[in-house]
Formats: structure tokens, sequence, C-alpha cells
């Protein structure tokens, strides 16, 4: 496992960004060789996309190879609705960059079957190749997507119903209206992310520090969901300081002293300009 | 990069690098259109995985929807209240030049005449889309001559009538028909008003209120009855005095329907209207102020000495006189410098003063579904405008109309 910490927010947002544009461009994505790429949505992976719209403005970066999975999508919620994670990656990310629409994946939270679009999900994720890069964030309780506490570690995709913690949080996109948040969600499994090539999990701000702690410091346990990845061969934590309050002094110092060491993963920062 | 074709063949443009007019502020958005509407790109991204065909670079411009005048004489020579043989083909090319000020529709106004004139002219221009070769037409502004004699302004005293037949007869016998027919001023103190007015809010054409001694009570009885427009306000009726406020006080009435909106029309040239008075009309009653040109045949010809119908006009710079005295004849004023005056002179925003031009008209005219904003759906018609409200390029339905030469 890596654990990255930068100072705060917008260098942890930009480190992740370089270090998803690196992973593309050294990949040399074509029409015979697609990059996947799993994506998150919320608040935290908001700074990681403004940087991926910057390397895709100025030239450097192109998602023309590349086919994207969400991680999750509302069951219910109209597609159109400002807090569908659709419009999500409408609004943030999709509309700004060269992704053929064909490539970009969300489940279907209105599907009529929705076992079957999870199953369809799978398939497709498997169709293309599997997935080279996952992108993740954590909710304070340690959820990954939407395995809440006790999702089985080897979940696949699936619907989920949300712990109530998860939709008293939710409450505040939905004018603090319990009855307006939807209860199910559709989601990759724990087990569908341990699957991919390699994972990165993006958590930062103090409210997350506890589950940064759950997630590295103690055993796995499907509890707090993100500990799976203690098992993944290729993790990287990508934090910012307020995330680590919890952890032991010992491993901070530990991880910071390897800093120069990740760093060499972003730097130099590749551009397909040079290719 | 192929669009999908599983909707439409038609091919997709996106303007990019622009502003966009939407939801009462300039977002930093692209627009999309397809078959000369407006399109949902998100919903064309995820339920049709399209994509644009073409990529219009606006340079950095605003994109607001094309101007609307609903109240405009003639232009270029042209008067379209004068009966010739041919009144289409002067609509035609006021509604060509009228593209280079940002107008993308506009109703055709004719003035108080004779009913020979309205049964002439009438049936020889039909509502019709715009496109290359014009603005398109919404249908015609009536005004007169159902008007008060005290406050008949320019119209010819000898062919101002009442409803002395009781409405509805008066009516067929002085237009004709009413097709095509957008918009009718009339003075609301005529008696059988009311009816009139009902009827022809019925029949979907707006009522505006002007050449009128009305005081505010008649003024607010028609408009409990639909009518929903103010003729140039201050202009051809009652000053507003405090202990009657006459047609005016309707910008603060309290016995407006809920739901309702009264527009006004404003001749925001600087000359027809001071602006002081352009102020409190636009401070009373922001979301009803609706600008016109009243343009008459003067308006786009070249400084200097021009025989218009049984007149000589003499233009010097924004002013038309009669020529030898200093009796204005009229505006000449264009849309985009009516826009540039209202944000100007009223302090206005800048999206304030696009939707004067463009909104609100079309809520006016009820067709704000489709004209007047940016909507996902509306029809395609634009106007870039640069940061000083210049008009760079207008489109209608999608397709570029008139540019401004580089």
């Amino acid at each position: 496992m890596r654990l990255v910490i930068l100072d705060d927010y917008d260098l942890a947002s930009e480190w992740a960004a370089k270090y998803i544009r690196n992973r593309i461009v050294e990949f040399k994505p074509s029409a015979d060789r697609y990059f996947t790429l799993g994506l998150p949505t919320g608040s935290t992976p908001y700074g990681c996309y403004q940087k991926l719209i910057e390397f895709h403005r100025s030239g450097d970066l192109s998602f023309k190879y590349v086919k994207t999975f969400n991680m999750d999508e509302y069951v219910g919620l109209p597609r159109a609705h400002p807090e569908s994670y659709h419009s999500y990656m409408w609004n943030n990310f999709f509309k700004h960059i060269d992704i053929d629409p064909a490539n970009a994946h969300i489940l279907d939270g209105n599907a009529e079957d929705l076992e079957a679009e999870c199953s369809a999900y799978e398939q497709k994720i498997a169709a293309a190749g599997g997935i080279e890069l996952f992108v993740g964030g954590i909710g304070p309780d340690g959820h990954i997507a939407f395995n809440e506490p006790g999702s089985s570690l080897v979940s696949r995709t699936r619907v989920k119903t949300l712990a109530k913690d998860t939709i008293v949080a939710n409450a505040r996109f939905f004018g603090n209206d319990l009855s307006k948040v939807p209860t199910m969600a559709l989601t990759v499994g724990v087990g569908t992310v341990m699957d991919s090539k390699e994972v990165m999990i993006l958590i930062t701000g103090a409210h997350k520090a506890f589950a940064l702690y759950k997630a590295i410091e103690e055993g796995v346990n499907h509890m707090w969901t993100v500990s799976a990845f203690q098992q993944h061969p290729h993790t990287i934590f990508v934090c910012d300081e307020d995330a680590t309050l919890e952890l032991r002094v010992k491993t901070v110092k530990y991880f910071k002293g390897l800093m120069h060491v990740h760093n060499k993963l972003v730097d130099p920062v590749l551009s397909i300009k040079d290719q | 990069m192929p669009s999908n074709k599983s909707v439409s063949d038609a091919p997709i443009s996106q303007f990019i690098n622009c502003r966009i007019l939407r939801g009462h502020t300039l977002q930093r958005e692209d627009l999309w259109v397809r078959d000369g509407k407006i399109l949902d790109p998100e919903k064309l991204f995820f339920d049709e995985q399209g994509f644009a065909d073409r990529r219009v670079d606006c340079g950095g411009s605003i994109v607001a929807p094309g101007f609307i005048d609903v109240q405009i004489n003639g232009g270029y020579g042209v008067d379209f209240s004068q009966p010739t043989e041919d009144v289409a083909a002067g609509v035609s090319l006021v509604a060509k030049k009228v593209l280079e000020h940002g107008v993308t529709s506009f109703c055709p106004t004719l003035v108080t005449s004779p009913p020979a004139v309205y049964h002439q002219v009438l049936p020889q221009v039909q509502v019709h889309d715009g496109g290359p070769d014009g603005a398109g037409v919404l249908g015609f502004h009536l005004e007169g001559p159902f008007i008060s004699p005290e406050k008949k302004g320019a119209h010819p005293e000898r062919y101002l009538r009442t409803f002395r037949s009781g409405g509805m007869e008066d009516l067929t016998e002085v237009y004709g028909g009413l097709d095509g027919v957008a918009m009718v001023t009339l003075a609301p103190e005529l008696p059988h008003s009311q009816s009139v007015v009902r009827m022809l809010c019925q029949k979907g054409i707006a009522v505006s209120l002007g050449h009128s001694v009305a005081n505010l009570s008649q003024a607010e009885d028609a408009v409990q009855h639909g009518a929903s427009f103010i003729t140039h306000l201050f202009n051809a009726m009652l000053p507003f005095h405090h202990r009657d406020p006459g047609i005016v006080g309707l910008l603060t009435s309290d016995r407006i329907p809920a739901g309702r909106t009264v527009f006004y029309g404003m001749i925001a040239d600087g000359i027809h209207t001071n602006p002081a008075a352009l102020r409190i009309a636009h401070r009373a009653h922001p979301a009803g102020l609706v600008l016109v040109t009243d343009a008459i045949a003067a308006m786009g010809l070249h400084p200097g000495r021009h025989p218009l119908g049984q007149q000589v006009i003499e233009i010097q710079g924004l002013h038309a006189y009669v020529s030898g005295t200093k009796t204005l004849s009229g505006s000449i004023a264009t849309m985009d410098m009516c826009v540039r005056h209202l944000k100007q002179a009223s302090g206005c925003s800048v999206e304030e003063a696009l939707e004067a031009a463009s909104l609100h008209p079309a809520q006016l005219l009820g067709i704000s579904q489709k004209k007047g904003n940016l909507d996902y759906g509306a029809d395609a018609d634009l106007v870039l405008v640069d940061d000083a409200l210049r008009v760079r390029t207008t489109y209608i339905s999608g397709e570029e109309v008139w540019r401004r030469d580089a």
C-alpha cells in the first residue's frame, strides 16, 4: 500500500490528477487499446476533476480512448435531477472533456430490472478488459462506493439499501427533507473494485480521519469496507494532512519519509504532446 | 466525430467559447443546437450518445435570445402603413435589414388607417418564421384606430373610431379578418372596450393600452379583462398624477390578477423618453419592461433629407425631424441601440437589458415556450454580442443570417 500525504485538499487533488494523467498517457491508449478508468462522485474528487479538465484544455491529456465506469447511482432519482450522479458527471467532468459518450458508463438507477442492470454492468466491465485504475472516495463511515458498513467484501455490482447515516448525511442535498432522499442505490461491489489492476482512494478532511485510520491501521473488516484494499496489491491512498489526524505519528512519519519516492510517480508529469 | 442518428439525422452544432443568457444569468456554457432548436446536451450525451458535428467558436461573445420588436412601423424608406401593391416586399426588406440589429422576429405595426388600408395590407403578410431572408413575422401590431382623439399623437384624426357597433362588428368592419394579428393597441375608456379586450384575448391576440386618456381604474379593469401591455409608456397617455396615476399607475397597481404581469413598451433611444423617466419605470417594474423601437420609415436611412409619404424628413444623428423644423417625426432607433441605452441609462445588468428585448416581449406575446430564451427546446434564434452589447452575429433557427464585417 502507498499512502501519499499532501498539505491540503488542493494539493491532494492535483497530485491525484497528475497521477491519473501519467497513467493514461503512459498507457498510450488507442482505438485498439482503451484505458479503463473507474470514477467516483462527491465533493472529494471535485478538485481532481477540475485539474483533469485543465490538463485536457491545455492539450496534455485526451479521453478519446478512455472508457469510464462510475461506481454508483441512486435508484429512482430522475437522471436529470441535479443530485443524480449522471448530472454530477456531466456537469463536473464529461461536458468538459473529449470522451465518447458511448464509453462513459454509469449505472441506470431507473432501469426496469435493476438486477439485470447490475449484472450487465459487470459484463460491460469484463468486456472492456477490466478496470485499469479505479479511483474512489470514501464516506466518514469508511464505505467505498455505496458499500455500506457490513457489506460483503467480495460483493459484486448490486442494489443496496442505504444506511441511515448516509441518508441523513445526504439530506442536505435534498432540501434537508429526509423523505426526498433516495434510500436505495446501485453500486459496484467491493469485489468489483478489488478486481481492478490498481485502486486509488482519495481521502481529505478531518471528518474522514477516523475512516482513514480504520482503513489502514486496523484489520480488514466489513464494517469499514475500504479496509478491504489492504489486500489489494496496488492501492494508493491520497490524503491531506487533516485526514491523517487519527493516524499514529509513526505511520505518518514513515509515509511522509517516502514522499520523495512517491513524487516520482507524478514527476515528470507526462503529456500526449510529447508522444 | 459523428453524431448519433438515433433520434434525428440533423447535424448538431455546439457554440463554444461564449457566455449564454439562461435562467436570468450569463453562464459560461456551451449552447447546443439541432434542427433549429436548442438541445439539452446532457440528454444527447446519455440518451443518444451523440456528439456535435460542428463547433462554432463565439470568440468570447455573449449569446442572447434574438431580439423581438413588437412595435416597428417601418424602416429603410418603407412605411408599413402606406398601402402599396407589394406590402410583403416592404416587410421583407425591413425583415432582412433588422437582422443586423439582432432582431430575429417582429410585429410590423400599422398606425391608424382607413379600413381600406387594413383590408389591403393585412392579407398580404402572413405570420412566418425567420430565416436567411430575414427576421420572422409574429403578426401585425395594429395601433389604432380605436384610440382617443385627445391622445392621437401622429395618428390621423379622421380615421379614429369608436366601438359604435358594439365591438366585434367594428373590428371586422375596420380590420377585415384578424388572422395574422398579434396585438391591438386601443384606448380602454372607449365604451364597449371591455368586451373587445376579452374577445381579442380569447383569440390569443395581445391587447395593449395606449393613445388613451384612461384613468388608473379604467386601465386596471382592462387588465382584469385580459389586457397585458402598455404602448410606449408615458407617450400618448395622461401624465402621471399622484391622485390619479393613469395608465402609468399600472406599473405598481395592486389590482393585477395573481400570476399575471403587465408589460410596457419603452422607446429607449434617449430622445423619446428622458433617462430619468426610463429609470422610474425600470425601478418600479423591471420584469415588465419591453424595449420597442417604434421606428418609422426613416430608420436605417442615411443622414440628410428624405421624402417619406407626405413629408420630408431630415435625419440628423439620432433625430429625425420634419424637415425645416425641430419637430420630431418619430423614432429612428434600432433595437441594439435601445438595449445599450437601457443598460447605460438605467444602470441595469447586461442580463436585464438583453431580456427586455427578448424574454419580456416573448412573454407578452405568449410565445416564451419557443422564443425569448435559450431553454432546451426553444427556437435557436440567437444574437451574439460583445461586452459593449454591439451585435456581432445573428442566427435564426441555428443558421447564421447576419455577421458584422470583421
